[in-house]
């Protein structure tokens, strides 16, 4: 349970981490907060021959509303996003979402731009980013390219990210005032991974007439999984309960999770059902409502 | 093993097989030691340091016993290489502890019997350090939330929630009272 010996190198330019990510090849890692990766390390389910540490790199942590989202720095604790009121302004859903991200001790030190690079499809940050339509700031000594987040994850801890490429920004697009969100999950303990995770975001007209839904999932298939297109189907319509129960009906058919030691394939699509129920409904109804769910 | 050429000549660098000379503050005592690259911050302080308060449960992240603050900031040293925390301020367990007696805290634990085993004590310790340097009244459901990644398997927590609650109301009215 101790890591393998490992090269490591802490830069202090980010043109100097990427130089020694591009020199690493495969082998070699960037290190932010560890929280996701150091795990494996100790396992030895991953051996990494060069540790880049992101660490003493100034600059790499910020949370700036611009143009219409909200850029979140590749070195941003987990902790300063869910304590930020410019981010609870502009993207409540990430503080409702981080709650359920680990314990206190893993957000102090674990970076929201980590987890989304980590691409484990039963965490949060991932099914939010989906949910939202984020986009991702990709940087090799190649340059930079944006990615969404549609074509960002891949599968199970897998990113369209060469090995060469680091994570350096998160787009969070900004909540309009007449949009409500939800995050629910199911879990066995309160900050373990999800068992089923559901992101969603719902705006209405002064009328309750729902304009526009958002959801996505966790733990439900190799990455997070959108089902915006079903509860698009809510658009023109009051969010009741039975619509709301409908498409969480039609989310649940479309999936086709994986059983093991945690749940059985059949009880994460049956629990898909039920919190997307809950979420849509939430998102739709009244603020105050939506914690208690 | 040498390292592919390009890196950083600003910052620090290391081969696998390299040691590193850091230097960390802990509890307010300097220490400078050479370690590996690989050197758990939990193994750095129990071995390098003989600091054997801080306990390895899992070695992975998720029972707490690990738990110590790096400037200030709870966190899991197993998740930590102590050669991250070079020039930084570390508190441990064994920096609770006044000359004479116990912290509060540790008090406080003590009179409402939140510990039996205390394996996993000196990592709840170190979070409730945490939790009442930020907010000195937490609630109920905030206590609980704070102490949500540090586990116990001999107590059952009410203990452990009951000193907590103790601990912030006896800091409080010191306060008051200086």
């Amino acid at each position: 349970m101790k890591p393998a010996p490992f090269a490591y190198t802490a830069p202090t330019t980010l043109e100097d981490a990427l130089r020694a990510l591009d020199n690493g090849g495969d082998a070699a890692k960037v290190l932010a907060g560890g929280q996701s990766l150091v795990p494996l390390m100790n396992f030895r389910l991953v051996e990494i021959e060069l540790l880049v540490d992101l660490n003493r790199i100034a600059g790499l942590a910020y949370i700036r509303p611009q143009n219409g989202w909200l850029a979140v720095g590749a070195m941003t604790r987990a902790r300063e996003v869910e304590r930020s009121d410019v981010a609870a302004a502009e993207v409540p859903l990430l503080r409702t979402a981080l709650r359920f991200v680990g314990h206190p001790q893993i957000r102090n030190q674990g970076t929201v731009c980590g987890s989304i690079a980590h691409a484990d499809p039963a965490a949060e940050m991932p099914a939010v980013a989906t949910a939202l339509g984020a986009s991702m700031v990709i940087r090799s000594v190649e340059g930079e390219r944006v990615v969404p987040a549609s074509e960002f994850f891949v599968r199970y801890l897998t990113t369209c990210m060469a090995p060469n490429e680091m994570l350096v920004e998160v787009r969070f697009p900004r909540s309009s005032e007449q949009s409500g969100h939800a995050f629910v999950e199911h879990s066995r303990r309160h900050g373990d991974f999800a068992i089923v995770g559901v992101a969603a975001t719902v705006e209405t007209d002064a009328n309750g007439v729902c304009r526009a839904a958002r959801v996505a999932l966790a733990g439900v298939d190799p990455r997070p999984f959108d089902a915006s297109d079903v509860a698009s189907s809510l658009v023109g319509t009051a969010v009741t309960e039975a619509h709301a129960n409908e498409v969480g009906q039609r989310v649940a058919a479309l999936l086709d999770p994986r059983g093991d030691i945690h749940a059985t394939a059949r009880y994460r699509r049956r629990m898909a059902a039920v919190l997307v129920r809950r979420a849509l409904i939430s998102a739709a109804g009244d603020p105050a409502a939506r914690d208690a769910i | 093993m040498t390292v592919p050429g390009g890196a950083s000549s600003t910052g620090v660098f290391a081969n696998a097989q390299d040691k590193v000379e850091i230097a960390v503050t802990v509890n307010g005592f300097p220490y400078t030691r050479t370690v590996e690259p690989r050197k758990l911050l939990a193994d750095f302080l129990r071995e390098d340091l003989r600091l054997t308060g801080t306990h390895l449960g899992c070695e992975h992240g998720v029972c707490g016993a690990c738990t110590v603050r790096v400037n200030g900031r709870a966190v899991r040293s197993c998740l930590m290489f102590a050669i991250q925390v070079d020039g930084a301020q570390l508190s441990t367990v064994e920096g609770l502890a006044p000359r004479d007696g116990l912290s509060i805290i540790q008090d406080a634990f003590h009179e409402y019997h939140a510990l039996q085993c205390g394996f996993c004590t000196p990592g709840f310790l170190m979070t409730t350090a945490e939790l009442l340097a930020d907010s000195p009244d937490p609630t109920d459901e905030e206590i609980v939330s704070a102490l949500s990644g540090n586990l116990c398997r001999c107590t059952g927590y009410v203990s452990i929630v009951a000193a907590v609650r103790a601990a912030a109301e006896r800091m409080r009215s010191d306060e008051a009272t200086a």
